[in-house]
């Protein structure tokens, strides 16, 4: 068997993506088939600049989700003798139903590097739009009342939120997502423990500990514990100013929210999931929550000045006058008509959120060393880059894409909003 | 740049047979069809319709400034005998701002806010004829004097944001004026000004017009201001022209139906609500793209014969014997115009009950800090002072005033949004001054409801209609159960008469006046006794504005609503009000009934006001009474008597009283209240403003 | 106007003092000072030792009086360790405490002892800014007159094939993080195996094996080595703010008094120069000064791609030695800069806009 020229590698590797492009096929088929009966998504069809950014966003969600039939190797092993090896080259010694080829070289672990690129999608795709989707969550959840009520809380508010943004992303990367952050505990109750009990609860490395005097977190669990908590008080105060009109309901509601909440809080905010269903790795929990902490405050900055604008409008004033309490008149009659630059950001923030994870990635900071997602495939790669750039140029090419194709999704949602 | 071909006894402008159409991605928007005008050297040319009629689209053709998606389809505009269809960039060039100038509608985004206004008036004949720099700005300084600014020198050298509106207007009549073109465009000159200041404005437009000699394209939906400023009229519906002639002709023998049933919407000195209410135009004003076959008018149209109208397109056909009259009506020749109206319905004055609201000595006032950096000093805006009325059962109470004068606060606090400063408001014997809105209890926040004026405002954009209305029923503890919601929400939307199917859908898919519609609904969802209407009908088109009004009227004779009307347009004040609050600088300088109000003796502000309104009649005569300079600011008022400023009686009241104290109110006969120092004599020797000359 | 200064800047020392803070109590945990008495004592200490050094070291003690010693307003620790050697802050071990000052924080201009560099902080930081200086600057160079020409270019007729194509290139570089186009960048420019430097050397067009060099010092500062470096920062940059400046001039060029302006007879040109430019203009001006934060992430990926000395890569060294004084030092930097290119902005907006200065 021979290595492949460089269009035989472009069409195995069209082959190996047949899942996807059957995917994105029907995705396209039915949207146009109802683009109409579709809303703002709908309209999206109408906008090139936006079907490109969909498809290419849609590209890498399937190959995220569909991962396991697309990739080639496994993207963990290491294969003898494929050590840096162009593309394209033959695997030597082949067992039977093994891949034959190495589509895009190998990197200096002599690992595929079609299939980390393939498998680096789903973990940047199951990090950054979860870790979006909470930076909006704190940031509406505080961002709304700031802008509505104004005063001291919008003052105090505001100041931590420049605060924040006033931090040089790379060094609060460098502080936050650390090794030794992670294993020191904060004790609560220090001020009443001897220095002996005190050592003896740090000794101590679960927050389970025996005695309650012990009771510590990270600062990274600190941090979950109160950036996690948004999602449930946003949800509950949203279905309660909706259906206070009608107990049942709201109790109901609310109910099923806090119970679903709060177990998945404990789970991934403290590890303590009772029945084990919800958890986060330590190192995870640590980047998730960083990137979630850099982006709320500008997603707070956003939802602030838009709110402003809006409450000035006379449906807002009609609500007061129709005596809605304050929450009602924020969820219910500002935040919607917000959507729409509100939607239009979130897309452009997955893209930043991917990019900070990759630079995270990039400095070896908080994900495993062998993880295969882009940024640190780019950070591993770059060392041999003079000689064999296929390592970092591939994930490189891939992040890039995936953030354009948010980018240009952003792009069209925007004129297509705009056209109303 | 004058063309010496041109023969100054031919039109100035003579637009011909001009089609203008916008592309969109779906389609070809027909904009304007077939339309012709002609304007003479020194005439000035009105230009009358409701919104989206296409009379602003006709402007910015002769200006030649349609956008990317605009474009002449067929037809001509000659100025000066010369085509300027097809003109190239660099010749239209020289002819805009040079010989053609155009005025706006909104003062403020026409100026450049980083640019000293004397550098963006002297820039006009530096570009046209080459002015030396220092002799453009003298120039600049001269005309600033001619539009009646004060202290030229300073204005000059300021930027537009240190300048009132008013102010503002002037200059962008200023920059019109700065190469003294032949014909000026004026687009909506003073919609965006109070009524006092757009009667100065309208003054030195026509003033200048006269000095100069300039041509006058004036566009405006206002039939009074034409009247006022034009010698011609062209009326226009749904992209065509359908009447045209000159001013008095049109307004006293109009020959098409869209004319007359415009004047019998618009309130004119005389109609009332019981004995002449007003006839609203049935049917909305079709979109573009939904024009009916022949006559666009026909589906609304008394007249319309069906085979007839709706069969070919209709030409223009003028009237024999008349100064270039014309009309787009195949019928016109056939209609016996002087029949009065058919379907007149008199109804019944609805009695007047008890007292359900009183306002006593009610003072608001807001602490701002002034600088725009958050620092600096705080000062006091005396939104309201010593506010005192009472309002029965079944009454309308018009709250008449402009800008600043305290209507919008005396609202707020009313329903509850702010609290009092002092002073003691009663709601059906309950004192409601210092209680915000989140502790009133359900019946009384049910039972006062506002009405707001900005239709495309007061419905929330993402929710249905019906969602809409049911809210209210909710919160307002209204039915059992949501079927039963849902039923008086279906009967609300009879009450306001819509049609039940509008309940599935979004605001956006409604016009102006259907939400105008929703609104009321929303705010009788709760059986409201007092409504507070805030300027209601101001955003809407004329036609549409009687229907509203005489809706909101009939809703409160069956309920026996106490209807607060606050506006600042004295013509439907004087229609629907039974007594008016006239209102300044957070006082209120007059009250009474209406019929004492609009009669003397008035408030030297009361008649400068009825004489700014303008009044779309002929035989109506107005004593011209313009007010010096702009509203002061309710932050810095003047001492002593807040009029004083502006005041033309001010001489008649010795020792300089005004400029010192507060008036006190004096109550004349039968209850009529002026707040001023004038004495009884003086009053007693009022002249009214508007005359009716005998028919 | 001076109030608002004097408001600004009372608030820029609030925000300085809470982010040191911040970052001084997170570089001194308690791990991190168990690891740096490893390292500076021996790596085979008992947990006792390391106890004790930590306090001989003066890094005991509550974390906000030492917060106060580094900063300069609490006098230094001074103690004497087992071996009866006096040991301060503000002195050399065993010199005479008598002759020190008593306070010696960044106020007083001592920044501390680097670990790494085996030396103060403060000239060897400084050597690095300078470094980092001269980058930013060819960076600024490049950066802002494209960004803004491109901007203005594709704002000055909306949906035009010019708009089109500029705000295209925009959005793909801002889709580019300076990982990526680095990584690109080299790969296509600097490599001897790939890219246009194999084909260019093989016509002989250039004598080396490379067109560009994938390396650069501070040292040695040639068009070959600066040119990576300085396209890698500005890429991601230029489509940022070429964007909000197209932003903002699309929508000075649909304002009503630029419409005024044309149909006053003024040239295409003119109202794009005298009427339109400075509207637009302001905007983009609050996010360039607002992009430093950026640009100094920038910085630290680049000077780490490149291997440049600079002042990133002295905080990427910092953080992964764990040297304490150092990256404290950095952050100072770091936060200083960014907060004072915020005063700037907001002075600067205010100055820029006549409607603000003048009310």
């Amino acid at each position: 068997m021979e290595d492949l020229s460089y269009s035989a590698i472009l069409i195995r590797i069209l082959i190996q993506l047949v899942p996807v492009w059957i995917a994105l096929a029907v995705t396209f088929a039915v949207s146009i088939g109802f683009k109409r009966r579709l809303g703002l998504y709908g309209k999206l069809f109408d906008s090139p600049v936006g079907m490109i950014g969909f498809g290419m966003v849609m590209f890498w969600v399937f190959t995220a989700l569909l991962a396991d039939m697309v990739v080639t190797f496994d993207p963990y092993a290491p294969f003898s003798g494929m050590k840096n090896v162009p593309l394209g080259t033959v695997l030597v010694g082949a067992s039977e139903g093994d891949y034959s080829h190495f589509l895009l070289g190998g990197d200096n672990l002599a690992r595929d590097v079609f299939s980390r690129m393939v498998m680096g999608a789903r973990s940047v795709l199951s990090i950054a739009p979860a870790a979006t989707a909470f930076a909006f969550m704190v940031g509406i959840t505080l961002g709304v009342p700031a802008g509505y009520f104004g005063g001291r809380f919008d003052t105090g508010l505001s100041f931590v939120a420049n605060l924040v943004l006033a931090f040089p992303v790379i060094l609060l990367f460098y502080l936050l997502v650390t090794p030794e952050i992670v294993d020191h505990r904060i004790l609560f109750f220090s001020a009443f423990l001897s220095d002996a009990a005190e050592l003896a609860c740090k000794a101590e490395d679960s927050v389970t500990a025996d005695t309650f005097a012990c009771f510590g977190l990270s600062i990274p669990t600190m941090l979950a514990a109160v950036l996690f908590i948004f999602p449930i008080i946003f949800i509950s105060i949203l279905l309660n100013a909706r259906f206070f009109t009608n107990p049942m309901k709201r109790n109901l509601y609310v109910g099923i929210v806090l119970v679903i909440g709060l177990w998945a809080y404990s789970g991934l905010a403290f590890n303590m999931d009772p029945l084990g269903v919800w958890s986060m790795e330590p190192n995870l929990l640590n980047v998730f929550v960083s990137v979630v902490f850099v982006n709320a405050p500008t997603v707070f900055r956003i939802v602030r000045g838009i709110v402003m604008d809006l409450k000035a409008r006379d449906y807002v004033a009609a609500g007061q006058t129709r005596g809605e309490g304050p929450w009602y008149i924020m969820l219910w009659e500002i935040l919607p008509n917000a959507r729409g630059p509100l939607i239009v950001d979130f897309c452009l923030r997955i893209g930043y959120t991917t990019i900070l994870l990759g630079t995270l990635g990039f400095f070896g900071l908080g994900v495993a060393p062998d993880s295969p997602d882009w940024g640190s495939t780019i950070d591993e790669g770059r060392k041999t880059l003079n000689m064999f750039p296929h390592a970092a140029v591939v994930p490189a090419l891939a992040l890039m894409s995936l953030v354009l194709g948010l980018n240009l999704l952003a792009d069209g949602l925007r004129e297509e909003s705009l056209r109303d | 740049m004058a063309d010496t071909t041109w023969d100054p006894s031919k039109p100035i402008l003579e637009i011909e047979n001009l089609s203008i159409s916008f592309f969109t991605r779906l389609r070809e928007i027909p904009a304007v069809m077939d339309f012709s005008c002609a304007v003479m050297a020194g005439e000035a040319m009105g230009l009358v319709g409701e919104s989206g009629c296409g009379k602003s689209t006709v402007a910015l053709a002769v200006m030649r400034d349609l956008g990317k998606n605009g474009k002449i389809v067929a037809g001509s505009i000659k100025f000066k005998g010369r085509d300027l269809t097809h003109m190239t960039d660099e010749e239209l060039r020289h002819i805009r701002g040079s010989e053609i100038a155009m005025i706006y509608q909104e003062p403020m985004a026409s100026l450049n806010p980083a640019m000293k206004i004397g550098a963006q008036l002297a820039e006009v004949p530096m570009i046209h004829s080459g002015m030396a720099k220092e002799d453009a700005w003298n120039l600049a300084r001269q005309i600033v004097a001619d539009v009646r600014l004060p202290d030229p020198d300073r204005i000059i050298n300021a930027y537009p944001h240190q300048l009132s509106g008013g102010q503002q207007q002037r200059i962008v009549i200023a920059m019109a004026l700065m190469a003294k073109p032949a014909l000026l465009i004026l687009d909506e000159p003073t919609t965006a000004l109070d009524v006092t200041v757009e009667a100065g404005i309208v003054d030195l437009v026509k003033d200048l017009g006269e000095k100069y000699g300039t041509s006058m394209l004036f566009i405006s939906h206002n039939l009074g201001l034409v009247m006022d400023v034009c010698d011609r009229i062209c009326v226009m519906y749904s992209g065509e022209a359908v009447e045209t002639g000159n001013v008095v002709e049109v307004f006293d023998t109009m020959r098409h139906p869209y004319t007359q049933a415009l004047f019998r919407s618009i309130p004119l000195p005389g109609a009332d609500k019981n004995a002449r209410p007003l006839i609203s135009i049935p049917g909305n004003f079709p979109l573009p793209h939904e024009r009916p076959q022949g006559c666009n008018f026909g589906p609304r149209c008394d007249y319309f014969q069906a085979g007839r109208c709706d069969a070919t397109d209709i030409p223009m056909d003028p009237v024999p014997g008349s100064d270039r009259h014309a009309s787009r009506c195949l019928r016109w020749s056939e209609i016996d115009w002087d029949a009065p109206p058919a379907k007149r319905a008199v109804k019944e004055k609805a009695a007047v009950g008890k007292v359900v609201l009183k306002m006593e000595d009610l003072k608001k006032y807001y602490a701002i800090s002034s600088g725009a950096f958050g620092g600096g000093e705080k000062k006091v805006v005396k939104a309201n002072e010593t506010l005192s009325f009472e309002a029965r059962e079944g009454e309308t109470l018009a709250i008449v005033g402009e800008s600043g004068c305290g209507k919008s606060t005396f609202a707020k606090v009313l329903m509850g949004l702010e609290t009092a400063t002092s002073g003691s408001i009663m709601l059906f014997d309950e004192n409601v001054q210092s209680t915000p809105i989140q502790k009133r209890n359900v019946d009384t926040v049910s039972s006062v409801q506002m009405v707001f004026q900005n239709p495309f405002d007061t419905l929330n954009p993402s929710m249905t209609v019906g969602r809409q209305i049911i809210r209210a029923l909710e919160i307002f503890k209204q039915g059992t159960s949501d079927e039963d919601r849902q039923n008086r929400m279906l009967e609300l939307l009879d009450l306001v008469k819509l049609p039940r199917a509008f309940a599935e859908r979004m605001p956006r898919q409604l016009s102006g006046g259907q939400k105008q519609r929703v609104g009321i609904a929303r705010a009788f969802a709760g059986g409201a006794k007092v409504v507070v209407a805030d300027e209601p009908v101001s955003a809407l088109d004329v036609s549409v504005q009687a229907a509203v009004t005489d809706l909101l009227m009939d809703i409160q004779r069956e309920n026996r609503t106490t209807l607060l009307f606050i506006s600042h347009d004295l013509s439907i004040v004087r229609y629907l009000s039974d007594r008016v609050l006239v209102m300044y600088l957070g006082h209120v300088v007059e009250t009474g009934t209406t019929d004492q109000v609009f009669q003397p003796p008035y408030h030297p502000y009361t008649e400068a006001l009825l004489s700014a309104v303008p009044i779309a009649d002929t035989k109506v005569i107005r004593k011209r009474i313009v007010l010096e300079g702009d509203i002061p600011s309710a932050v810095n008022p003047p001492p002593g008597c807040p009029f004083q400023t502006r005041c033309r009686w001010k001489a008649q009241v010795p020792g300089g009283l005004c400029d010192r104290e507060v008036p006190p109110m004096v109550t004349l006969e039968g209850g009529h209240q002026i707040k001023c120092h004038l004495s009884p004599e003086v009053f007693a020797a009022m002249e009214p403003v508007i005359k009716v000359a005998a028919e | 106007m001076l109030i608002f200064v004097a408001r600004r800047l009372g608030l820029m020392l609030l925000s300085a003092l809470v982010l040191t803070f911040v970052v001084f109590y997170l570089t001194n945990l308690p791990p991190n000072l168990e690891k740096l008495a490893r390292s500076e004592g021996s790596v085979r200490m008992t947990d006792e030792a390391v106890a004790q050094w930590i306090i001989d070291n003066g890094y005991g003690g509550s974390v906000i009086g030492r917060y106060g010693q580094w900063l300069g307003v609490v006098p230094g620790w001074s103690n004497v360790d087992e071996k009866g050697v006096p040991r301060g802050r503000c002195f050399a071990a065993g010199s005479d405490p008598a002759l020190a000052p008593s306070y010696c924080g960044i106020l007083q201009g001592d920044w501390g002892y680097s670990t790494y560099f085996r030396g103060p902080v403060l000239p060897n930081l400084g050597e690095k800014l300078g470094a980092t200086g001269v980058l930013m600057l060819w960076v600024m160079i490049v950066m802002i007159p494209t960004s803004l020409l491109i901007g203005i270019l594709a704002g000055m007729r909306e949906g035009s094939r010019t708009d089109r194509v500029l705000s295209t290139f925009s959005i793909a570089t801002t889709a580019t993080p300076e990982y990526v186009s680095g990584v690109v960048l080299v790969a296509l420019l600097a490599s001897p195996v790939t890219g246009l430097s194999p084909l260019l050397s093989e016509w002989g067009v250039i004598d080396g094996k490379i067109l560009f060099q994938g390396a650069a010092s501070p040292d040695r500062i040639t068009f070959w080595s600066f040119t990576l470096p300085v396209l890698t920062i500005a890429l991601y940059g230029i489509g940022y703010i070429a964007r909000m400046t197209r932003a903002s001039m699309t929508e000075v060029m649909t304002a009503q008094y630029i419409r005024t302006a044309r149909l006053k007879g003024v040239g295409f040109r003119q109202v794009v120069l005298r009427h339109a430019l400075r509207n637009a203009l302001i905007a983009p001006f609050t996010v360039i000064m607002l992009q430093f934060p950026w640009l100094l992430n920038g910085v630290v990926i680049v000077e780490t791609l490149f291997n440049y000395k600079g002042f990133g890569w002295t905080l990427v060294v910092a953080a992964g030695n764990n040297d304490i004084n150092l990256l404290l030092g950095c952050s100072v930097v770091a936060v200083f800069v960014v907060l004072v290119t915020q005063l700037i902005s907001d002075i600067g907006y205010v100055f820029l806009n006549p409607r603000i200065r003048l009310s």
